[in-house]
């Protein structure tokens, strides 16, 4: 049974009972759009199909309509797509890590926090499919024999670990996100009235009705799926980062890659969930599901992570200074220094400055703070990608090579569609499935049944109601 | 659950709490009632235990697919890279496995994943065709809700209901399928 200690601030508040559990959720659901979400969809829709124009013209037109050039051959894709993975994280970070080290308070947030990841997942091989120039060759990048002669891919690169760890990672965090809506699925289907959602959740929740044999295989098999996403997640943006690591470029050439890039993901993850939460927990008024319990401490996580990957800054500083290799030096100091510093200091203030601010109990229990500086701390994370990946290559061995990218419209224009794309399905998510997982919210808060005789339970009805509900900063 | 007979008639008493349904489990076994299964909106740790269900194997299924997961993915690196078309690389042999670690653990996790999955789906009988057998709607909301089969048990339904009743059921209905 979950007990809670009567010293901890309970996880949801307003002494909920199970069916305020399964109301509160699914009336989100049930219910007509409201006006904020038509609002929000509406624009996000047109978002997407402005991009979308951009992206047609980029594949029709080729990749010289972004901002490219000899000495620049990735820019802008590259770092949208690390960005996108790196969020990309936070999901199967919180319902993995979290579950194998029973953090309850992941009840109230896994199930959006894992749609974001699979979202930021797809956002992110929209530009590996963009940058490759000539999708409909995407699937040479699969190990068939090369364009059917008998040369196969080379299972030495890191792009083609890549294209093995990100189709895995899309289809676990896919798999783990669907085994756990099926449950909450058909709460809504033996709720439904109309014909339609009851025969369209029916097909979806696959016949569940909660037996105790199924839900004893069912917590099986979440367990094994945690345990083998735990390394999975950690895999994925280490291979990211070795497609960096393991190339001569200076700048790139470093054993730190993967720790860093690792923090950095799960950094910019949480900022994103804790962006995406604070919007959908004003509007669908889910104020005692995601308390300032969760959102202070999903922050100490950004502030960990944060710091590490600070560290992670300076350590590369030091070991480019301490290595006494001249083009090393030369890539940090210019990264600092040189034409694009604005671009280093961005990123250095947004990442390792700004998430020390909650330190303070105050402001990482302030919802403005918490939503301002998740802003701010994505936005640096960007720069982190930029930083990296353009700064190392705009000045290389031959100076006479060296230039400056710029992005065109359409380089912006592709950024613009992730966005497009990964507010719409979002938005299609919060709507038609529930975005809190209301079986396992359940399963942590202790019921208050009103027929319950005290002899029956063995637990003092009185004992049960009065479980500490305080709520020491309400809004 | 399709080995259900199509004529069965249940009892089924409904809870209100998930302690109250787990302390019922074993007071209605004892009362010598055979208990056909417990629906419950959320896990119960324990409950599968006290209803005598057998220790799910699907680890060892989990496990089986991992491994034919990881030796695909053995197979395919060493045909490809060192057996059909050999290629000197930094100098390094043909097969030079320790590169080849990264797309075998993949493997091996999508494989464990999906084949886990599938295995649970067709054991529990699950798919998008299933027609739920629900007892009581509500069992996916906030009621819990044990199910009897009047037909493999040699008590009467009155004396049925009279232990449902004792071990705390708030209601105690019939139900045909």
């Amino acid at each position: 049974m979950h007990v809670t200690s009567p010293v901890r601030t309970p996880l949801v508040t307003g002494g909920k009972t199970y069916a305020d559990v399964t109301e509160d959720i699914c009336k989100q659901v049930e219910g007509k759009p409201t006006r904020a979400w038509t609002i929000a969809f509406v624009i996000s829709f047109v978002v997407l199909i402005y991009g979308t124009c951009c992206v047609f013209w980029t594949w029709w037109e080729g990749l010289g309509v972004w901002g490219l050039n000899k000495t620049v051959g990735w820019a802008w894709d590259i770092t949208n797509f690390v960005w996108w993975v790196g969020i990309g994280h936070a999901g199967t970070l919180i319902s993995a890590i979290l579950l194998l080290f029973r953090m309850k308070y992941r009840t109230s947030i896994n199930r959006a926090a894992e749609a974001m990841t699979i979202f930021a997942v797809i956002c992110a091989a929209s530009f590996i499919l963009m940058h490759m120039g000539r999708p409909w060759l995407a699937y040479w990048a699969l190990p068939l024999p090369n364009a059917f002669g008998s040369l196969w891919v080379n299972f030495n690169s890191p792009l083609v670990w890549d294209v093995f760890a990100i189709s895995t990672y899309f289809t676990v965090s896919l798999v783990f996100w669907y085994m756990g809506l099926v449950p909450d699925l058909a709460t809504i289907r033996d709720r439904a009235t109309s014909k339609v959602s009851r025969y369209i959740y029916g097909a979806f929740s696959l016949g569940w009705n909660g037996g105790a044999k199924t839900w004893a295989r069912y917590e099986y098999i979440s367990l094994i799926l945690a345990g083998i996403s735990t390394p999975l997640v950690l895999s994925v943006h280490t291979i990211v980062s070795m497609d960096f690591a393991t190339s001569v470029i200076p700048g790139w050439h470093t054993t730190i890659f993967p720790p860093y890039f690792v923090a950095g993901a799960i950094f910019s993850g949480f900022a994103m969930v804790q962006n995406l939460m604070l919007i959908t927990r004003v509007v669908f008024k889910l104020e005692d599901y995601i308390t300032f319990e969760h959102i202070e401490s999903m922050n100490k996580i950004i502030t960990l992570t944060g710091s590490i990957v600070g560290v992670a800054y300076i350590t590369e500083f030091f070991i480019a200074w301490y290595s006494g290799v001249e083009y090393e030096r030369y890539a940090f100091l210019n990264r600092m220094l040189g034409p694009y510093w604005w671009a280093y200091w961005a990123m250095m203030t947004c990442n390792v400055i700004s998430p020390q601010l909650f330190w303070s109990r105050k402001i990482r229990r302030s919802v403005t703070w918490t939503f301002v500086l998740s802003v701010v701390v994505n936005i640096g994370m960007w720069f982190e990608r930029f930083v990296i990946i353009v700064t190392s290559l705009h000045r290389d061995y031959l100076p006479s090579s060296w230039a400056m990218f710029t992005p065109t419209m359409f380089d912006i224009g592709d950024y613009i569609f992730s966005f497009g794309l990964f507010f719409t399905l979002f938005l299609l998510f919060a709507k038609f499935l529930p975005v809190i997982n209301m079986f396992e919210v359940k399963a942590i808060i202790r019921s208050a049944s009103e027929k319950l005789p005290a002899s029956v339970s063995g637990v003092a009805k009185g004992e049960r109601v009065t479980s500490p509900s305080f709520n020491k900063n309400a809004e | 659950m399709s080995h259900h007979n199509d004529s069965a008639k249940f009892l089924v008493g409904v809870y209100d709490d998930d302690e109250v349904v787990l302390k019922a489990v074993t007071e209605v076994k004892s009362a010598g009632v055979r208990i056909h299964e417990v629906y419950t909106p959320f896990p119960i740790h324990g409950l599968d235990v006290a209803l005598g269900h057998p220790r799910t194997r699907i680890g060892i299924a989990a496990f089986l697919f991992g491994l034919t997961g990881f030796l695909c993915m053995v197979s395919l690196t060493y045909y490809t890279m060192g057996s059909d078309w050999p290629m000197v690389i930094g100098g390094k042999d043909n097969y030079a496995y320790p590169a080849y670690v990264p797309v075998m653990f993949e493997l091996t996790v999508l494989f464990t994943a999906l084949g886990m999955v599938g295995t649970f789906l067709v054991s529990n009988g699950l798919g998008p065709t299933t027609k739920p057998l629900m007892f009581d709607l509500r069992s996916t909301d906030n009621k819990f809700v044990m199910a009897i089969d009047l037909g493999k048990n040699k008590k009467s339904e009155a004396e049925i209901a009279t232990v449902l009743r004792a071990s705390g059921a708030a209601e105690v209905n019939v139900k045909q399928f």
